[in-house]
């Protein structure tokens, strides 16, 4: 199967644009798959406020730290449609969440190792 | 392999291709902006915190966990709705995919409804940016409360425009310019929308869920 | 003719208007890239122009010792406005604006951008953002004196138009991303039949990882610059001491954003040296799939060594040497382009011309600027040259030397196929040796200023200061003389030079392929590829039947 192109570049518009790319290429997802993971959702939140007010401080934390990411991943696969997607949208999105994440991360390397008082900061 | 035969005449103004798979891609780009752009205001949040850990815990208590629950769940719901809109229209069901939308605006006002209750209630404690009584609170409280306002402010002018986005798309799928043949406008207000749900599913627990 | 379109589109000139609108509206309402290519670079040449004169005023009051010609306060403003139009208005937007606009639909065989509207739609913005840095010139407490990088808690409280300037950079990034939004999707998407990604002109790569940046990094100084506009008018305070704010983590957040946009501002410029290297090598890229890839690897990189700024203003030991160790890092990928580069001239059929010049002369200069990097890169050495002559003689050599130099080339190279006219080889040769004389009389004193202790940002220095300063400023009217005379050639060109032939300098894209200039759509047959972009073998057959042909 040729490349994503038609075969005269520039494109014979109607071919182009409906016949690998129109929506017929994914059938409609149920709308019962859209039900579960709502339900899901509700769920999942109901467990994180469950577990803060239950268990206050480090176990509350650590549960929404680890469900929230889940609770996302659920919109985002399903919801946002991206687990049937092209992988090349997934690795998109992946690649900004990872940039993000390093980013933080190499925040810290200056807010974790400061002393104390006014920020720690020694010129 | 030979090219097709196609002589074409000039074209009168601009010349139009669709590509539908190339809208996506630019729209997900954009959604990555959005992504970074409440990220930044993460990074905040996440050195604040490290900074007054026991502050933000006690600020927090000011905040009413009910209002945030509730509000979590209408956003959720009104996800819900958005996607059976965009599977409605797909399925070149006009007037459900309408109704669907329609709830989701519905929900999204009731967010704000709840949101302008929170807020009202904050100011009337004096808890208000650039207030007195703000300024008057121990440091680490005093950035939680702005990074409360500025976070769910922030969020809340991206509901106001993701309603104002429907509004419009609704217009245009009663008048037929978007079609089940055609409706990526509908599929990427969807997209947007529930890029602000998950914005959201991540200020609940820092903001609501902290004591 | 087998997929031959007919009809003025495909036949005639863009700079043509055939349809129902003509002249300045024709323009203004053009979703034509290279149109849009065209408009921005008016725009931006002319605040480059104003820029220029700020930064002569700048060298003529550091001539000598004293003020002369401006207070310290006003002094302040005119680097800020120097820095705030040549970074935000000039070159950010840079080579992606103006070239990327133009040239990479052409390079890969399509007809237009994927989103052509928006296209135009960020040009407008660019311009409003542009209006709105300059209005603040003339209204309430005048143009801002915190330097380009706005940094807290000075910024929150100067009673100058900080806010109008800073929403002015706010305005400027949305153009910025929506640009990069742009090229990404139209690289995925429009490439002609049988042009992989890995046989895509090195241009195109470096604009991609260049858009990757633009879209990523971009809204991180937009939460920002809007938190300080937050913070001066509401009261919302993240960076004020006095309520516990911490006003390093404003330079986080703002270096977060503006290290990686030195490469939004480098990158183009290098995809524009390996476009014009093989074409004036007559012969193909050394290593272009490296090259591919380091572009891509720098944007990575780029992004983990923004605290490379904050050595000296008490950010933690550990990050210190991480952040240094990392800065080492982004020179490897960069090293490996001047390495193919230099591998690409060698036993090449190396033939003199203009943009061949300018694209040596960035090679040159950037080197130089990144080897003073690693200076600034090392944390002892970083201790005495931060903040002084040394860092603003570093980043003119890399972002004016680099950036700027490969800016001209540039223009050079695609000149006639954008006009269809060549410009006055001499004069360019001349302009160009002027500039480089200028362009390092100027900037090279800085680096000993700085390493002598000299501080940037300040109007007045210390009489041992003084001859370095007045050769630089010297330097400052020679590049001038040599710019004026360039853009006076390049401009002159335009209703007076020769006609340009639609394969000028022998170079093998399909910009090449098209005539000088193209029409409207670009192609009259759609581009098939069936090689990588820097095959000379076709090219070279037909010189060598040319030279069987002659008697």
């Amino acid at each position: 199967m040729h490349d994503t192109h038609t075969i005269d570049g520039h494109a014979v518009a109607a071919e182009h644009g409906h016949a690998g790319h129109g929506h017929a290429k994914h059938a409609p997802v149920p709308h019962h798959v859209f039900i579960r993971v709502w339900v899901a959702l509700l769920v999942l939140t109901a467990v994180t406020v469950a577990a803060s007010v239950g268990f206050p401080g480090r176990v509350g934390i650590g549960v929404a730290m680890v469900v929230t990411p889940i609770k996302a991943a659920l919109i985002l696969m399903w919801f946002m449609h991206l687990k049937y997607e092209k992988p090349v949208f997934k690795f998109m999105f992946l690649s900004a969440m990872v940039v993000l994440a390093i980013v933080m991360g190499l925040t810290f390397f200056d807010y974790s190792f400061l002393g104390e008082g006014d920020y720690g900061r020694s010129i | 392999m030979s090219a097709v035969s196609k002589p074409v005449a000039a074209p009168a103004a601009h010349h139009e291709h669709r590509d539908d798979e190339g809208s996506k891609t630019g729209m997900w780009l954009f959604l990555f902006t959005e992504v970074l752009l409440f990220g930044g205001l993460f990074i905040i949040y996440a050195v604040y915190r490290h900074r007054f850990g026991a502050e933000f815990h006690e600020a927090a208590h000011e905040l009413n966990k009910v209002m945030g629950v509730t509000n979590t769940f209408v956003l959720l719901t009104s996800s819900l709705t958005m996607v059976l809109s965009v599977g409605a229209l797909h399925r070149n069901q006009v007037a459900a995919s309408l109704r669907w939308l329609w709830a989701t605006f519905g929900l999204a006002c009731c967010f704000l409804v709840i949101k302008f209750f929170e807020w009202s209630a904050k100011h009337h404690h004096g808890i208000w940016p650039g207030g007195e009584h703000l300024h008057s609170l121990p440091s680490g409280e005093g950035l939680f409360f702005n990074l409360y306002f500025m976070m769910t402010g922030l969020h809340g002018i991206h509901v106001v425009i993701g309603m104002a986005v429907m509004a419009v798309v609704a217009a245009r799928i009663s008048s037929g310019r978007i079609t089940a043949d055609r409706f990526g406008a509908l599929e990427y207000t969807g997209l947007y929308w529930h890029l602000v749900d998950l914005v959201w599913i991540f200020l609940l627990p820092l903001f609501y869920l902290t004591n | 003719m087998s997929g031959t379109n007919t009809g003025p589109a495909y036949t005639g000139s863009y700079l043509q208007d055939y349809g129902s609108r003509r002249g300045l509206m024709a323009w203004l309402t053009t979703t034509d890239h290279k149109r849009i290519g065209i408009m921005y670079m008016v725009v931006m040449f002319s605040f480059f122009a104003i820029a220029v004169l700020l930064g002569l005023l700048l060298r003529l009051e550091l001539m000598n010792p004293g003020l002369q010609f401006v207070t310290a306060r006003v002094y302040n403003s005119v680097f800020t406005l120097h820095g705030v139009i040549m970074i935000f208005l000039f070159i950010v937007p840079g080579i992606p604006a103006v070239m990327g606009n133009f040239i990479p639909p052409l390079h890969l065989g399509a007809d237009d951008v994927s989103f052509p509207k928006l296209n135009l739609a960020s040009w407008y913005i660019y311009m409003v953002g542009a209006l709105m840095a300059l209005t603040s010139l003339f209204v309430g407490g005048g143009v801002p004196d915190t330097g380009w990088t706005f940094y807290a808690p000075y910024a929150l409280r100067s009673n100058t138009n900080v806010s109008l300037a800073v929403l002015a950079a706010f305005v400027l990034g949305f153009s910025s991303i929506l640009t990069g939004m742009n090229f990404i999707t139209t690289i995925h998407r429009l490439r002609a039949p049988g042009m992989s990604f890995f046989r895509m002109p090195l241009f195109c790569w470096g604009l991609y990882a260049t858009a990757w940046i633009q879209v990523i990094a971009t809204p991180v100084v937009g939460i920002t610059l809007l938190l300080v506009v937050m913070e001066r008018s509401l009261g919302i305070g993240f960076f004020d001491p006095a309520r516990g704010g911490d006003p390093i983590l404003y330079q986080h957040l703002f270096w977060i954003y503006s290290h990686p946009v030195v490469y939004v501002m480098i990158l183009p410029a290098m995809g524009v040296v390996s476009e014009i290297l093989p074409t004036f090598s007559g012969r193909t890229i050394f290593g272009y799939r490296a090259i591919a890839l380091s572009s891509m690897a720098i944007a990575l990189v780029g992004y983990v060594v923004w605290a490379h700024h904050m050595f000296t203003t008490g950010i933690s030991d550990t990050a210190r040497w991480i952040f240094s160790l990392l800065t080492f890092l982004v020179a490897i990928p960069t090293g490996i382009k001047v390495f193919n580069w230099m591998a690409t001239l060698y036993k090449g059929s190396i033939r003199i011309e203009v943009p061949l010049l300018y694209a040596l002369g960035f090679v040159f200069l950037f080197s130089i600027g990144g080897l003073t990097g690693l200076v600034n890169g090392a944390l002892a050495t970083d201790i005495h040259v931060h903040d002084t002559a040394f860092i603003v003689g570093h980043f003119h050599y890399t972002m004016f030397g680099g950036a700027g130099i490969g800016f001209f080339a540039a223009l050079h190279y695609w000149w006639p196929k954008v006009w269809g006219r060549s410009y006055n080889k001499k004069r360019a040769l001349w302009a160009w040796g002027l500039i480089m004389v200028g362009f390092n009389t100027l900037y090279f004193p800085m680096l000993v200023l700085g390493i002598m202790g000299m501080p940037r940002r300040y109007a007045d220095y210390l009489p041992q200061f003084h001859t370095p300063h007045l050769i630089s400023t010297i330097g400052s009217w020679i590049i001038f003389t040599g710019m004026a005379l360039m853009f006076f050639n390049l401009i002159r060109a335009i209703r007076h030079g020769e006609k340009a032939p639609d394969n000028p300098w022998g170079g093998t894209t399909l910009e090449w392929q098209t005539t000088s200039p193209p029409p409207q759509l670009n192609f009259a047959t759609p581009p098939v590829v069936t090689t990588g972009p820097y095959d000379h073998t076709a090219l070279r057959a037909a010189a060598a039947a040319a030279r069987e042909a002659r008697p």
